[in-house]
């Protein structure tokens, strides 16, 4: 298997229009432990991580701008991240241990599109937008239009992630985030939540709420979101969020957990979250 | 002389921390060829045709199946039962059908898919409760008293039933071996093992060589907890096997899918218990039902078993107990040696049925165990008295004191009902156990134990055991007791690798045992070379005898001094070699009857106390355990870190068994084989350890040591269900308690009531 380590950007993609079942990679952290049989496909690999412009966290106007391959060390650590992102940065620091922070890339957690990828939902309920290069030029898609189905995305042929956009969120927005694993630490989810909600003159004004490893692909639960807007912000519609959350999901029982217990948790944390915003 | 207790560096750690330690998969073997197995996808079906296609494998590739097997199919443990490669039936999933040998890794791979299998699908047995009306592989009973005639005519009877499932072993090195025959017809076999003469005999067996014409060499481990007990035989058998058909050396390493689906477990077991109480809280008598799932194979199971109904009544003072124990047939890989060897799985159960009690007489988790613990000068329900070094109530009231136990667990029991929403739920366990020491009953007579030592050219004496490294530090604490014993320094003693053509048969490295079988042997054969020497030396001086050892040197009574190598280099000069063995004999009063199940079945007992303290999440139910304070009784520390090291271990795996630890079956396959999916503990889920070590020792030798390798896996479990249920008022069972377990009781409203019951109301209708 041939391993080539483009520096550029036009480098990998001509490497990659030359040879179109190179699989691109970065942190490598999944496809690593992948089965044999998964990578019988692969005439080779495409490792992105020494390509400069994909890699960075920089603010452009009302954008932040992450490169794709950016470690999840360097989300988690970036002031950027920390200060409008909250969610993101509590997201990167939870993905498997410190030694997966350090190669895993935002990028790769979006391509190889699992229902389970922890930095997903947060990205949905930030309303990220992604930049995918290829033989064609840029375009950018919405996140929640990017992850198609299970193991499938939006990428077409030649294409690959560049960067994630994601909006300065809402002044006063609050955001949440919290995962369920199988334990502390290099776990994948039972369930995954992610919250952005404002709240205004008494009212919630603003709820954005997304959920992984609930379905066979992460999930922004728009019913939930727009029969809790507008309501006046009190216990009782915690209570009816997390009830309304558990409905809308389809989990599965699976080695991790079951489907009763999916929908349990999902159901708490979504309330909790909620309820922290009454307080 | 100081050095039992203090803590001198072990031999093999810089070498396991830097990585330059190389273990049998690193070690060179030139030529080796690479073997794969073949395994049944079915948990029970009949084989109707195999064959093997050399045309569509790589050339050269080799294949073994049953019927190439120079002699009998059988792995010999106990009996042979356990086949070497499945003949006409396989039995579980994983099962061994046929072993091919090739020149890499990859074309071995390949050469699997040049057999095939016709399998005619059998009904298989994966309920235990369907394996139970079967006839069982194993069963036992052990009574004392009238227990059936005191539980009917109880004050209170407390009736509980309590479950445990498997446990993976997950040392770091997944087993490997390789096998090579020598132009003599001798076979040499070396790779990772606990007992290099379980290995010996079982290829003896097979191949029906002579003794001396194989050799079985362990090779540096990496981890065993009693799963490189039984199942090396079964691998040794088929590189061997593969290396004959080959006519290459041949090496079998499992990957840790090979390694999850293919080999032992702990045994699964559902424990029924029927209590009388009085109306104080003190055991009138007992019955307990001890099932045992022993997986396809009987193995190791009736010692298991031996152990497990030895156990079952706990570390409790009660004057009418029976116990029936069987170990059942399922058709799942078979279960065997485990860390704690059916001990944990009934006290888990008997811990379990001390708190139920408890609750329904409105006691605390420590009053009642007070009121029935375990003392000098009471019996067993075999009849063993226990004597001076019974620490039972010491363990349990050190536990209580450093935690203050008593007033931390009523405080949580009050207050549960007032934590404001959100909040976590702090709960406090607390669980009392005991492990016997050394071999079950009879066994270590019947082992027939030797160890040996030889003085060597340059004054050092070499010491010959088949104990194996593990982890545990044998290699560290063996010198230090043969030094403590003979007032040699550490540097003068040294191992002999545990090589069958080196070393004698000084029994497996299992059961808690070397230290205190093995280590006092040790102590002793050393020390008879240096007397020798010593009096050799004395009849040269002019001075003549009432010569010492001390810190390595020879003292005369004038006050000189000579470096004892020295001395025994120049015996050794003038003498020729020097060997000194011993064959290791229990205490005579150590007789059991294997029929009755009445007398002595194990010398001595180690204790321990563990309390458990966790933090319940109030949404998701996920329990953290913050802190254990364990406090055992091992007789004598004679390592101090490394015995610590062990109690934390073993305690971190025994909550994990208790919490998270869980082997997913459907239709007898595994959901979870592999270590993103079999979840073990990080250091992030491990909880912070306070240890307390005490000693009792035991006066029939090695320094009083009891053994602690299984102790601590006894009590992190049962304390930790019972502080999850201090938090959330949830009855836990069933172990493992995980969320999803919580949540499927919480449905059910099953909640402990806060309030005692009239024991009158009560009488007779637990459930």
């Amino acid at each position: 298997m041939k391993a080539l380590a483009p520096r550029t950007l036009d480098e990998a993609l001509l490497q990659l229009t030359q040879t179109p079942d190179l699989r691109p990679l970065a942190g490598c952290t999944d496809l690593m432990v992948s089965e044999p049989e998964d990578r019988r496909d692969w005439s080779g690999v495409l490792d992105l991580r020494g390509i400069s412009e994909l890699r960075g966290i920089e603010w452009r106007g009302e954008t932040l701008e992450i490169g794709a391959v950016t470690a999840f060390s360097e989300i988690r650590d970036s002031p950027e991240v920390r200060q409008s992102f909250p969610a993101l940065a509590e997201a990167a620091s939870r993905i498997g241990g410190w030694q997966i922070q350090n190669r895993a890339s935002l990028g790769g957690n979006m391509a190889n599109a699992s229902p389970a990828g922890d930095s997903l939902p947060v990205l949905l309920v930030l309303d990220a937008q992604v930049v995918l290069v290829g033989p064609e030029g840029k375009r950018s898609v919405p996140y929640r239009d990017f992850h198609l189905g299970y193991r499938q995305t939006a990428l077409g042929p030649g294409e690959i992630i560049g960067w994630v956009q994601l909006p300065k969120p809402p002044v006063g927005a609050t955001q949440f985030f919290r995962k369920v694993g199988t334990r502390e630490a290099q776990a994948i989810s039972k369930v995954v939540v992610a919250l952005l909600a404002s709240v205004s003159d008494g009212q919630i004004s603003d709820y954005r709420l997304a959920a992984g490893s609930v379905a066979e692909t992460p999930v922004r639960l728009t019913e939930v979101e727009e029969s809790i807007v507008g309501r006046a912000l009190k216990p009782e519609v915690a209570d009816l969020a997390g009830h309304l959350a558990a409905q809308a999901v389809r989990p599965i029982d699976d080695v991790r957990s079951t489907a009763e217990y999916r929908r349990f948790a999902l159901a708490q944390v979504v309330r909790r979250m909620t309820l922290q915003l009454v307080r | 002389m100081t050095l039992l207790g203090s803590s001198p560096p072990r031999p093999d750690g810089a070498s396991k921390v830097d990585g330059t330690l190389r273990y049998a998969n690193d070690l060179p073997m030139d030529g080796a060829w690479h073997g794969a197995t073949l395994r049944s996808p079915y948990p029970h079906a009949r084989i109707r045709a195999l064959q093997w296609h050399p045309e569509r494998a790589p050339a050269g590739a080799v294949c073994v199946t049953a019927a190439d097997l120079p002699g009998p199919n059988g792995v010999q443990l106990l009996d042979d039962e356990w086949p070497v490669l499945a003949a006409e039936l396989v039995q579980h999933v994983g099962e061994p059908v046929a072993v091919v040998a090739a020149p890499s890794k990859l074309a071995a791979r390949q050469a699997l898919r040049a057999i095939e299998v016709d399998y005619e699908p059998l009904e298989p047995t994966l309920d235990l409760s369907t394996a139970g009306r079967q006839e069982p592989l194993y069963s036992l009973e052990l009574k004392s008293g009238e227990a059936e005639e005191e539980l009917a005519r109880a004050h209170l009877l407390v009736e509980g039933t309590y479950r445990t499932g498997h446990q993976e072993h997950i040392y770091i090195e997944c087993q490997v071996m390789s096998a090579g025959w020598e132009a003599d017809g001798s076979l040499v076999v070396e790779g990772s093992m606990q007992c290099p003469y379980f290995v010996h005999r079982s290829l003896i067996h097979v191949f029906g060589l002579t003794a001396e014409r194989v050799v079985v060499k362990a090779t540096p481990m990496g981890g065993g907890f009693g799963g490189k007990e039984d199942f090396p035989s079964v691998i040794a058998l088929h590189a061997a096997l593969l290396a004959k058909a080959c006519g290459h050396p041949v090496r079998i390493a499992y990957d840790r899918h090979e390694d999850i689906i293919g080999t032992t477990k702990r045994h699964p077991s559902v424990v029924t218990h029927r209590a009388a109480v009085d109306a104080e809280g003190h055991l009138q008598a007992m019955e307990i039902d001890v099932v045992l799932d022993g997986g396809a194979f009987r193995t190791l199971s009736p010692v298991v078993l031996s152990r497990a109904v030895l156990h079952a009544a706990g570390p409790y003072r009660c004057p009418n107990v029976h116990i029936r124990g069987k170990v059942v047939r399922t058709n799942t890989a078979p279960n065997g040696a485990f860390r704690g060897f059916g001990a944990p799985q009934v006290q888990f159960a008997m811990e379990r049925q001390m708190d139920r009690i408890a609750r329904r007489l409105g006691l605390d988790p420590l009053e009642i165990r007070l009121r029935n613990v375990l003392e000098e000068g009471d019996r067993l329900p075999t009849g063993q008295t226990m004597d001076e070094s019974c620490s039972a109530r010491l363990c349990l009231e050190k536990a209580a004191r450093e935690t203050d136990f008593k007033q931390r667990w009523r405080h949580l029991e009050a207050q549960r009902r007032d934590i404001a929403d959100g909040d976590s739920m702090p709960g406090v366990g607390l669980s009392l156990y005991f492990h016997g020491a050394g071999f079950t009953g009879n066994g270590e007579r019947v082992l027939q134990s030797v160890i040996e030592a030889a003085l060597l050219e340059d004054g050092r004496i070499e010491v010959r055991t088949a104990a194996v490294e593990m982890g545990q530090g044998c290699d560290t604490v063996l010198p230090m007791m043969a030094a403590e014993a003979s007032g040699l320094e550490l540097e003068d003693v040294v191992l002999a690798p545990p090589d069958t053509s080196r070393v004698p048969d000084s029994g497996p490295s299992v059961a808690s045992r070397t230290s205190m079988v093995v280590g006092g042997e040790v102590a002793h054969v050393v020390s008879e070379i240096r007397d020798r020497v010593l009096a050799w030396w004395s009849d040269r001086q002019e001075s003549g005898a009432a010569h010492t050892v001390e810190d390595g040197l020879v003292r005369g009574e004038k006050g000189q001094s000579w470096p004892f190598r020295e001395v025994a280099r120049s015996y050794a000069e003038a003498m020729g070699p020097l060997v000194v063995s011993r064959q290791h004999e229990p205490p005579e009063w150590q007789v059991f009857d294997e029929e009755t199940y009445q007398g002595v079945a194990y010398p001595t007992y180690a204790f321990g106390a563990d309390v458990v303290e966790v933090e319940v999440d109030p949404d998701t139910l996920e329990v953290s355990p913050k802190k254990v304070t364990a406090v055992c009784e091992v007789g004598r520390v004679l390592h101090e870190k490394l015995c610590v090291g062990q109690v934390e271990g073993g305690t971190l795996q025994a909550v994990a068994w208790g919490l998270m630890e869980e082997v997913k079956l459907e239709e007898g396959r595994y959901l979870n084989d592999r270590l993103a999916t079999y979840i073990i503990p990080t250091i992030k889920d491990s909880p912070e350890m306070e240890v307390h070590l005490l000693e009792k020792p035991w006066k029939g030798g090695a320094f009083g040591a009891k053994g602690v390798g299984e102790l601590p896996m006894d009590g992190g479990a049962p304390a930790a269900v019972s502080a999850v249920e201090n938090a959330t008022g949830i009855e836990v069972d069933a172990i493992p308690a995980t969320p999803e377990r919580f949540l499927a009781l919480t449905s059910a409203r099953r909640q402990v009531p806060s309030e005692p019951e009239d024991p009158e109301r009560a009488r007779g209708a637990d459930r």
